[in-house]
């Protein structure tokens, strides 16, 4: 259990990082919090060569309001997203699903860019940052791009970032007037989503659907939206019935996945429960 | 290539040459001799490596030591003042919060860092603020009834 050798840098700053990312590209790894790096190092499954350790540029840690979007450096931790008053006003959805990451040290250390970079399927983050319609930045010798969050899951532990970029902000419209909750199945208190379900939406004062958006994690290879559902259920009463016709849809075009936790059969049903209860505890809100 | 680091380890500043794969948790037991920090399952699981670092509870073996450069870390040596017991470890020893021992200095890190955050929290508080740390023996509800003794005795300036 013991990392192979590598050589450390620190840089000083997010320019400097991004050139020792590009002059390394091929042996490097970029260690932000390091709680899924360290472990997959320790079995060997990542060897790199370089370490680039950017976990203590401040340029990268904040959480502020950009008017009618929240910004949110690379380096936010999931503890920092539980408890920012700005995020729980205006996008609570982030807070919800962070709260429930790990337990304590893990929230305390694993950033917003780690976790959506490293892209596990289990993770929480990626099915709220969908829900919200989030932007990511990407920056990169070539300058800054964004990438919807839409396009930015690609599949398992894979995403749309360029090996010599670097995830540094992601940036979230405000959701005043919706009402969200993300609710994960696990096996135990502090573990990953078997199935987890962040759901948003908005609706008129008779109980109307505005508008709605679901995001769905360990459920396939990739996090999802359940656009299927979704389209089911905007424009239309959200009573008992619509909600359970709806929630039926959630693995629709889906192939959920087999592991040692959950048959896909059961993570389908699990998906289903979850989509029902998230869009009830929202409405309740 | 060894690396330098300069960590402050309960008030000590430790000047060390390291290899940069090091963890924390072997940095502080076998680098500088504070053995106080146990080591369980060495993947992040257990919790039993936890310490504070600036003051933020995290699992010492999910860390490099290079990266607790220019740090303070407190570990289970750094709450007693003298041979005056800090209250969480004199809440354990009153409500036998342990048996073999061996995930105590964990817990005792992780409910001392809850306290100073959230002074008197509920059960439900307190088993969510001790998800990450595992014990094999107690069945915990001990361990509840230490933290909830040691509650508002902790010092949260
Ligand atoms: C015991 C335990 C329980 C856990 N439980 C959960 C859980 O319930 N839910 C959950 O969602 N997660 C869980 N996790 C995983 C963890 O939350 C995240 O995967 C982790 O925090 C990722 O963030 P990090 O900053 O630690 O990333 P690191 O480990 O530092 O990096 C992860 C990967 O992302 C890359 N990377 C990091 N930052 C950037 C960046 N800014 N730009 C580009 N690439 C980058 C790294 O190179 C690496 O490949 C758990 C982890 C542990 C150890
Ligand atoms: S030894 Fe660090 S968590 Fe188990
Ligand atoms: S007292 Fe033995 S593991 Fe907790």
């Amino acid at each position: 259990m013991i990392p192979g050798a590598f050589d450390y840098h620190a840089p000083a700053s997010l320019e400097e990082a991004l050139s020792l990312l590009s002059a390394n590209v091929d042996d490097a790894k970029v260690l932000a919090g390091g709680q899924s790096l360290l472990p997959l190092m320790k079995l060997r499954l990542a060897k790199p060569e370089v370490i680039i350790d950017i976990g203590g540029l401040a340029e990268l840690n904040y959480i502020r309001e950009d008017g009618d979007h929240i910004a949110i450096g690379a380096l936010a931790t999931y503890t920092d997203l539980a408890e920012s008053e700005l995020i729980l006003d205006r996008c609570p959805l982030l807070a919800q699903a962070a709260v429930v990451v790990g337990d304590v040290q893990v929230r305390n250390r694993g950033t917003v860019g780690g976790g959506l970079a490293h892209a596990d399927p289990a993770e929480d983050l990626p099915a709220a940052v969908l829900a919200l319609d989030a932007e990511i930045k990407a920056a990169g010798p070539d300058g800054e791009r964004w990438i919807p969050a839409s396009e930015f899951f690609i599949t398992m532990l894979t995403t749309s970032l360029m090996p010599e970029e670097l995830l540094t902000e992601i940036r979230v419209p405000a959701r005043d007037g919706y009402k969200s909750s993300y609710q994960k199945a696990s096996r135990q208190a502090a573990g990953f989503a078997i199935v987890g379900v962040a759901t948003c939406l908005k609706e008129s004062a008779d109980g109307t659907c505005e508008d709605i958006a679901i995001g769905v994690t360990g459920v396939g290879d990739v996090a999802y939206r359940a656009e299927q559902v979704e389209a089911a259920l905007r424009g239309r009463k959200l009573d008992d019935s619509a909600i359970a016709g709806a929630a039926a849809l959630v693995t629709g075009g889906v192939d959920p996945i087999e592991d040692v936790n959950a048959t896909p059969t059961y993570r389908a049903h699990l998906a289903r429960v979850y989509v029902e209860r998230t869009i009830q505890a929202a409405r309740a809100e | 290539m060894k690396q330098t680091v300069r960590v402050t380890v309960n008030g000590r500043l430790y000047e060390e040459e390291v290899e940069p794969r090091q963890l924390l948790s072997y940095f502080l037991r076998e680098t500088i001799g504070l053995t106080g920090t146990h080591i369980g399952c060495i993947i992040g699981e257990c919790g039993a490596c936890t310490v504070q670092v600036n003051g933020t509870l995290v699992k010492s073996c999910l860390m490099f030591a290079v990266q607790a450069n220019g740090k303070e870390v407190t570990t289970i040596e750094g709450l007693a003042e003298g041979d005056a017991l800090h209250p969480v470890q004199e809440a354990f020893i009153n409500n036998y919060g342990f048996q073999c021992g061996y995930c105590t200095p964990g817990m005792i890190m992780a409910a001392d860092s809850l306290l100073k955050k959230n002074p008197n929290p509920s059960e439900e508080e307190i088993r969510e603020g001790l998800a990450g740390n595992l014990c094999m023996c107690t069945g915990y509800v001990q361990i509840v009834a230490a933290v909830k003794e040691a509650a508002g005795q902790v010092d949260n300036g």
